[in-house]
């Protein structure tokens, strides 16, 4: 045993220094200016920076948006297909599987393509406003269209593994000779016990959404991801400086999530 | 428990699954009060008419009525029927208490009240102090135990058990089948239950209806489908059954060299197969006699000794352990059968 727990000792120790020594040199790079000592003044220049909040608060919120519409579409969908029609399972995730192997690249170019029939086809019809509406830069809800599609492998994935550990017709069964119309059945019966799935979903959509850069930096929006991009072109420092912070921004993002989660269980059955 | 105990009757229901044919018209009756057992081999469409009852299933054709009333087009929830699964039906998330409470939260029942009566409840089946426990924490049989309970929560008019003991080891399923029988009696609750275990539906039920490819066999009390099976599937598939080539003269068998009198109607085909139970069979050692046995097994009070015919056909004989003593594979033996009315079926073979 002693042995044994050398061993994992060591790989611990080797795996936190593959991670801590390069996170550990970037801090150090912003804090310790030549001459100067140690100053966190490339921290303070961050918050100075034009675009820093609203850039941040612009990708939170289409995170949150990605996840409220990519649940919403994927939980009463993969619900359904296990009560009803368990025989289209491997359709639905081959398409779910799609955008893994479409490259981002092709996906925006196409985005752009179709976006561009605004002006030349859509203009005399009400669908040209409509174009307008979803590339307003204030919330560009083009690109939580974008994000659910790229978000589809994972929040699968994820609740592909919670609905396995669930008997979901059982549970519906159950509640429904207990009184439950199927409503009920589904929010109080199935949903609780998908918490677990429901909170990697989430996670995961989040944490695409904070570092996606492709799509959103070539349809011309500035999330927090291009705003990174395009200050630390001018600055070393500073960009380093962002660098760690949105490492840590998304840290706290998911330790709060994981909180708001609460007192997870383990869904599956011991 | 229920002011009055509700009459649940089948009639006509039809039920195909693409080419399978689930139901093909059952016609049965529970009266009230009574515990009913439907029983039959995997597949005989027992499950699927409990379903119906329950709602989760719909009739191609034919109509379940409650009371005299139709309640075949019901949603689940307004059918007023509690139900016991197989297993792992109780809610992950929830504590013994709250999945007993679950179905008067649904009926917007309050706080106090209900977990007053959940509590109540847990009672019943023994597990007042294992309320707080979570599903997980819980053995199967107190699992079962919970289910039970919540299925009574809502005081139903009928109650549904699909197999609940099949996943419980021997000496949990015992205890558990007595105490859903005392409950079922004390609350005067009409129960249907639905197994494949025939030990289990005679030793619980009032009555047994056997099905059979989603027909109606019979439908009698333990003792009577035991002791006269309406038809030949019946008595092969309730307890052990041996078939003896004999020959139709008139109202009378003969059979191993007896003359006996035809229990029933006498079938109109003259080559015809009796059927005897193990313990109506006796076997005796003789020097001239013109059957061997084949094997023995000890089962306790008695022993089980299979016999193979002249010409052929394997008999199975239940023999008082004293009278087995000698019967040892390879013994010369002679059979016969007690001056009693019997039961032939046509030959299938």
């Amino acid at each position: 045993m002693a042995r044994l727990n050398l061993w994992r000792w060591g790989v611990l120790g080797l795996a936190g220094l593959y991670f801590l020594v390069p996170l550990a040199a970037s801090v150090v790079f912003t804090v310790d200016v030549p001459g100067q000592g140690i100053t966190f003044d490339a921290y303070t220049r961050i918050f100075a920076t034009d675009g820093f909040v609203s850039s941040l608060l612009l990708s939170l919120e289409l995170a949150l948006a990605t996840i409220a519409v990519v649940l919403l579409l994927m939980v009463p969908a993969m619900v359904a297909l296990r009560l009803g029609a368990p025989r289209l399972r491997p359709v639905v995730e081959v398409v779910c599987s799609l955008p893994l192997v479409v490259p981002p690249i092709a996906f925006v170019a196409g985005i752009g393509t179709v976006l561009k029939w605004g002006p030349d086809h859509l203009s005399r019809t009400p669908l040209f406003e409509t174009f307008v509406a979803i590339q307003n830069p204030d919330f560009p809800f083009v690109l939580v269209l974008a994000y659910v599609v790229m978000a589809l492998p994972f929040v699968y994935r994820a609740l592909d593994a919670g609905l396995r550990a669930v008997d979901v017709r059982t549970l519906v069964e159950a509640a429904r000779s207990c009184g439950a119309g199927w409503p009920q059945a589904l929010m109080q019966a199935v949903l609780p016990n998908l918490r677990g799935a429901l909170l990697n979903a989430s996670f995961l959509t989040l944490a695409l959404v904070l570092g996606e850069f492709t799509v959103a930096q070539l349809l011309g929006f500035r999330p927090f991801a291009v705003w990174i991009v395009n200050v630390s072109g001018s600055q070393a420092q500073l960009s380093v400086a962002v660098s760690v912070l949105s490492l840590l921004v998304t840290w706290v993002l998911l330790l709060v999530l994981a909180g708001f989660g609460g007192r997870t269980r383990p869904t599956s059955r011991g | 428990m229920p002011e009055t105990a509700a009459t649940v009757e089948f009639r006509g229901l039809r039920r195909e699954f693409g080419p399978t044919v689930a139901l093909d018209g059952l016609d049965l009756t529970a009266r009230p009060g009574e515990l009913l057992a439907l029983l039959g081999p995997s597949g005989c469409g027992k499950t699927t008419a409990l379903r119906m009852l329950a709602g989760f299933e719909h009739p191609d054709s034919g109509e379940v009525l409650v009371d005299g009333e139709d309640v075949t087009r019901v949603p689940a929830h307004r059918r007023d029927a509690g139900m016991v699964f197989q297993s792992y039906s109780l809610f992950p998330h929830l504590d013994a208490l709250d999945n007993v409470a679950f179905g008067l939260r649904m009926r917007k029942v309050r706080t106090v009240e209900r977990r007053a009566r959940a509590a109540e409840l847990l009672d019943l089946v023994g597990l007042a102090d294992k309320g707080g426990r979570f599903p997980h924490q819980l053995s199967g049989g107190q699992q079962q135990r919970v289910a039970l309970a919540r299925a009574l929560a809502l005081r139903p008019r009928v109650l549904l058990l699909d197999e609940p003991l099949s996943a419980l080891d021997a000496k949990v399923r015992l205890s558990l089948r007595e105490e859903i029988r005392r409950l079922q009696q004390e609350l005067g609750i009409t129960t249907l239950f639905v197994t494949h275990d025939q030990e289990e539906a005679l030793s619980m039920a009032d009555r047994v209806a056997v099905m059979h490819a989603g027909r109606l066999e019979q439908c009698a009390p333990p003792s009577e489908l035991y002791g006269r099976p309406a038809t030949a599937f019946v008595a092969e598939f309730v307890g052990t059954m041996s078939r003896i080539p004999g020959r139709i003269a008139q109202d009378t068998v003969d059979v191993l060299g007896q003359r006996l009198p035809v229990d029933g109607p006498v079938p109109s085909a003259t080559e015809v197969d009796v059927l005897v139970r193990p313990e109506a069979v006796r076997v005796r050692a003789e020097t001239d006699g013109k059957s061997r046995v084949v094997a023995t097994s000890f089962l306790g009070a008695a022993v089980r000794v299979t016999v193979r015919l002249a010409d052929g056909t394997e008999v199975k004989a239940d023999l008082p352990a004293h009278e087995a003593a000698g019967l040892t594979a390879g013994a010369v033996v002679g059979v016969s059968l007690p001056e009693r009315p019997v039961l032939v079926a046509e030959r299938t073979r």
